[in-house]
């Protein structure tokens, strides 16, 4: 492998030193690997590339009008033999690529936990590895460590060697999780859930960023990711410890209001909770949470009854909805969650439910007052800085 | 006037609505304000009016709408590479602190208008132009299967185009990249009228394009003359033909996709919300299920280019004609195999990944192989290095880097590290630019005589080439660089300073695209005074093989007088290879279609209707709709729509051919 990689940098390299090609120079084995997947996909192709480039300059050339020294066939139009070898020289480099293409990718998923942290080096199986769940926000990026209660904004931080397992989701609309030095990109999507595996096996700090456009503040929506040797990481977790300040639903729901180009923040405790949360759109009291939806769904769900649940189901809440047509639609709000089992709010933000009882299995119609849905938005999305 | 009788009458429309504090944009509404002004104050003191509305508006003619349909792309081809060039110059200022000149609100609305218009209103209608000019000449048929049709289905992309306009100056454009994915184009995160403009833009454009496309499948199977079996159809009919099915089973997805989109924005439906289950992933899928194929809707007909110049241009018969017909059809199949390529990393499992990565590979060698039939057409000919041969020699050069680098962002594990990057940037416009665009200009430069009766000034055309040739990789070579540098697409600013050269090196590319673009226009107006000296009498200025160029340049409205007979591939080489000879006498009338308004004038309609959805002008929306309902019905009241061109007329104009036709040899 080391040979191809020389050969295909080389140029690159004697032309181009001193930039940075993080994408063939990175820091993790997993984008290594697919970096090598990269150049070896494109020495391949390059063995039909340059002859075809080659030829049709020559052959451009030789057969110019004004040299008319060469043959000149103009009913030569077939040849099954030159067909035969057309379609095979194509065919067999697919072929080796499409072999290449079936390991490559089940071998590099995301959502494959690392089967070594090094081309030579098998998972020490006594660390365990790093949990990091990332959250893209409008237009920051919010890493909660699990393991060690805390949390930070567009800072990001991981010990050499160590397997990391980040669970990735967002809070509005779709992002892409890519440090390029560590691993491949995969979408942060809200309420979903996608995973990555990485290691980064050089100590230093990475860029990392969206890489899928989102909105007004997407230019500034980068972090530094660092990797560092063990005991810098658990200096790193302890300053993060000290600095204080927490991290509880109230707190997230001022976070994920649009920002642009937000400084490093740090969090020393956070809601072990937060993170199903956030994937469950529920943060906010009286929000059903996906998982329990999809709970009641599958066991067959509440049948005309579940209309009583609409209003604890709005996520989207930036502006008014769906109404361009004629008034705004009011929703049944007489219904409960799991944080206010008889409908009553607990946190600061409360959530415009009313205090109808809970009626228990069968789930007679609550009583309920419709309400504006406009007083239960947060109000409209600012405009963007224009 | 009260608030609500305001919004009754304006909708969302009010005075706050026009980009009064954007200094470039009120700049620019200007010099379009003035230059319009002027334009048409020209053709009302020329008395062009009529002229224009009774031989070109309102015609039937499929050359006339070609023709129409080139101009459009052309005129929005500028507005296009207008965008392009305010992002380079963004890019390439916006680096140590600095913000460069446009803020996000506007960047982003450029990057999404250069996008849609790059592909809904510049390639579309080049291709869709040359197909509708060139197709029925190719199959020796005097006109396409549903004339009236023809010109609705051109409005049409014109209403689209003015709505995608109107929104530089009305309102804004949508600012979510160029298929809008949610939920950021949703309503609670696009409440604006930007995406509404995108969609009733794209929708009115869609009906004329997928209207075009059943014209032209219609055209293509019933109207070929005697003899031409379906494997003597020029290569060119065949991809057009490929192109044109494509568009008809795609383009009713995206219309639908925009629908549901619309849906959830006016009547508050969930299909891609985050709540209320409904799933952004949905719309990503539908929308590259149309937009796979839509590339190669786009390429195709530029393949069926370069088969034609390269055959012509080498004096040759098509090296492999049959297995170049089965690879655009198993292109043809296979595009419909590949869309998830466009999104791997959203999530699906591994087998998932690779299946669509390898049908993507799979692609390649078709096209490997039409690549090798060039190469084998130039093999022992006699190549003249003609404009258009020209830009086929950089199209094979160019085509397959992008094509390589497409092969390489199909292997998933790649893609991964280079999806949503500049390389990825570079890669498309490497096959858009290098395919599509270029097989237009050459399209353009080999049919332009045929169209008009006189050749392209060479000189303003080897400078355009050569501008764009190397502005092109002085453009997007930096981009693969950045690209395997981790430099993701839309950004605004950066802080990196040591990637500033790239994007200055990228801008100089750009300037020079842009040289090119004046070149081309110099290169019309030089050759429309210079029409004497670069006139054509013959009809066949280039030695050429197919049917087109047996009539004579322009073609008379009948295109032949007698429908001809094919006994062979190659039909035109064939009639002159056995000495054929034009009849001159025995002219009978010939039955032709009426020009009608009625095209443009429910085109006015629909666009008036998306205007009024747009701003929630309801009244404007339900009055131009009841209207479109009215003019449809009214014109099948129509009575007048053919006539014969009497016999005397035909004999008048072959006879005035013949004459010149003796005068040239």
């Amino acid at each position: 492998m080391s040979r191809f990689k020389i050969l295909a940098l080389l140029p690159l390299t004697v032309a181009l030193s001193g930039c940075n090609y993080v994408v063939l120079a990175p820091a993790g084995d997993i984008a290594a690997q697919q970096r090598d997947l990269v150049i070896i996909s494109t020495v391949l192709m390059l063995l039909i590339v340059v002859p075809v480039m080659a030829l049709t300059v020559l052959f451009a050339w030789r057969y110019r009008q004004s040299n008319t020294e060469a043959r000149y066939e103009p009913e030569w139009d077939h040849s099954t033999s030159l067909e035969l070898v057309i379609w095979s020289a194509p065919l067999l480099i697919i072929v080796c690529l499409g072999a290449l293409t079936w390991m490559g990718t089940h071998l590099l998923d995301p959502y494959r936990t690392l089967g070594r942290i090094h081309a030579d080096r098998a998972v020490d199986q006594s660390k365990a590895p790093l949990e990091v769940d990332v959250v893209a926000l409008d237009w920051k990026w919010l890493f909660i460590y699990p393991d060690y209660g805390i949390a930070t904004v567009n800072d990001l931080a991981a010990p050499v060697d160590r397997p990391i397992n980040f669970r990735i989701t967002a809070s509005s609309v779709m992002n892409s999780f890519y440090i390029p030095a560590l691993a491949g990109q995969i979408y942060a999507m809200p309420g979903m859930e996608t995973k990555l595996h990485a290691v980064v096996n050089q100590a230093g700090t990475y860029r990392g960023f969206s890489a899928n456009y989102s909105g007004a503040g997407f230019s500034g929506m980068h972090f530094n990711f660092q990797g560092l040797d063990d005991k810098g990481f658990d200096a790193w977790i302890a300053s993060a410890k000290s600095g204080g300040g927490s991290l509880g639903r109230s707190e997230y729901l001022q976070l994920e209001k649009p920002s642009q180009n937000e400084p490093v923040r740090r969090y020393g405790t956070v809601d072990s909770d937060l993170y199903r949360l956030i994937l469950n759109m529920c943060v906010e009291t009286g929000k059903m949470c996906q998982s329990e939806m999809m709970a009641i769904d599958a066991k067959g769900g509440l049948g005309h009854e579940g209309l009583n649940n609409t209003l604890p189901l709005a996520y989207d809440k930036y502006a008014r909805r769906g109404t361009a047509l004629g008034p705004e639609p009011t929703f049944v709000a007489g219904t409960c969650t799991p944080d206010a089992p008889q409908g009553r709010t607990t946190a600061s933000i409360t959530a415009p439910v009313d205090t109808a009882p809970l009626l228990g299995a069968g789930l007679k119609r609550p009583t309920f007052t419709p309400l504006k849905s406009s007083s239960f938005f947060l109000g409209q999305r600012p405009k963007s800085d224009s | 006037m009260s608030p609500d009788l305001l919004k009754l009458i304006f909708g969302r429309l009010g005075l706050e609505s026009l980009p009064l504090h954007e200094p470039i944009v009120v700049g620019t509404f200007a010099v379009v304000a003035t230059g319009g002004l002027v334009m048409l104050a020209g053709l009302t003191y020329f008395r062009v009016w009529g002229y224009l509305w009774s031989e070109w508006f309102t015609s039937v003619d499929h050359k006339r709408i070609g023709i129409m349909y080139m101009i459009l792309g052309i005129v929005m081809l500028l507005r296009g590479f207008a965008d392009a060039l305010m992002m380079r110059l963004q890019q390439a200022l916006a680096f140590g602190g600095s913000e460069g000149y446009l803020n996000s609100h506007h960047y982003d609305q450029v990057f999404t208008a250069h996008g849609v218009i790059m592909i809904f209103f510049v390639a579309m209608p080049l291709v869709t132009g040359l197909m509708n000019f060139v197709v029925p000449l190719q199959i020796g048929a005097r006109d396409v299967s549903f004339p009236f049709l023809n010109n609705f289905s051109f409005w049409m992309t014109v209403g689209g185009a003015v709505l995608v306009m109107a929104s530089l100056f009305i309102g804004e454009f949508a600012r979510t990249g160029w298929l809008a994915y949610p939920p950021l184009s949703n309503i609670g995160y696009s409440p604006d009228v930007g995406v509404d403009y995108y969609i009733w833009g794209l929708q009115v454009a869609g009906v004329g394009t997928t209207l075009s496309g059943i014209n032209l499948i219609c055209t293509i199977v019933k109207l070929r003359c005697p003899g031409m079996t379906m494997m003597r159809m020029p290569v060119f009919t065949w991809t057009a033909l490929c192109t044109n099915v494509l568009i008809v089973a795609s383009f009713p997805v995206l219309t639908v996709v925009l629908a549901l989109l619309s849906l959830d924005r006016y009547v508050g439906t969930n299909f891609f919300t985050n709540d209320f289950g409904g799933s952004p992933m949905m719309y990503v899928n539908l929308i590259w299920i149309w937009g796979h194929p839509e590339v190669y809707i786009l390429v195709l007909p530029a393949f069926g280019i370069f088969s034609e110049v390269t055959s012509t241009f080498s004096g040759k018969r098509l090296f492999g004609y049959t297995s170049m017909v089965y690879a655009t059809v198993v292109i043809t199949i296979l595009s419909y195999l590949v869309w998830l390529h466009h999104f791997f990393t959203m999530g699906s499992g591994a087998s998932v990944n690779s299946f669509f990565g390898i049908t993507t590979m799979i692609i390649s060698i078709p096209t490997g192989a039409k690549m090798f039939n060039w190469l084998f057409t130039m093999y022992r000919g006699r190549i003249r290095f003609e404009l258009p041969m020209m830009w086929t020699i950089a199209f094979m050069l160019t085509f397959v880097l992008g094509g390589m680098t497409g092969v390489l962002l199909a292997v998933p594990p790649a893609d991964f590290v280079l999806h949503n990057s500049l390389f990825l940037i570079a890669h498309f416009h490497n096959v858009i630019i290098g395919g599509v665009v270029f097989g237009a200009f050459a399209g353009i430069g080999y049919w332009f005589p045929k169209a008009f009766g006189f050749k392209l000034d060479p000189f303003w055309g080897k400078l355009s080439f050569w501008f764009w040739v190397t502005g092109f990789y002085l453009a997007f070579m930096p981009l693969y660089v950045l690209g395997l540098m981790g430099v993701t697409r839309r950004l605004r600013v950066f802080d990196d300073p040591s990637l500033q050269i790239w994007f200055i090196v990228a801008g100089i590319g750009a300037f020079l695209v842009f040289l090119g673009i004046l070149s081309m226009l110099m290169q019309f107006a030089v050759s429309f005074l210079r029409r004497e000296q670069l006139k054509d009498v013959t009809g066949d200025p280039w030695d050429a093989r197919t049917l087109e160029w047996a009539t004579s340049s322009p073609p008379p409205a009948y295109n032949f007088a007698f429908t001809p007979v094919v006994h062979d591939n190659d039909a035109w080489w064939d009639m002159k290879k056995h000495g054929y000879q034009r009849p001159l006498t025995g002219f009978k009338p010939i039955h032709m279609p009426s020009s009608t308004g009625t095209g443009i004038i429910l085109a006015g309609f629909a666009t008036a209707m998306g205007f009024g959805l747009i701003w929630y002008i309801w009244w404007l929306a339900a009055v131009s709709f009841i209207a479109m309902l009215a003019v449809g019905i009214g014109h099948t009241f129509n009575y007048h729509r053919d006539f014969d061109i009497p016999a005397d007329d035909v004999v008048r104009a072959e006879d005035a051919r013949t004459k010149l036709l003796a005068g040239a040899k």
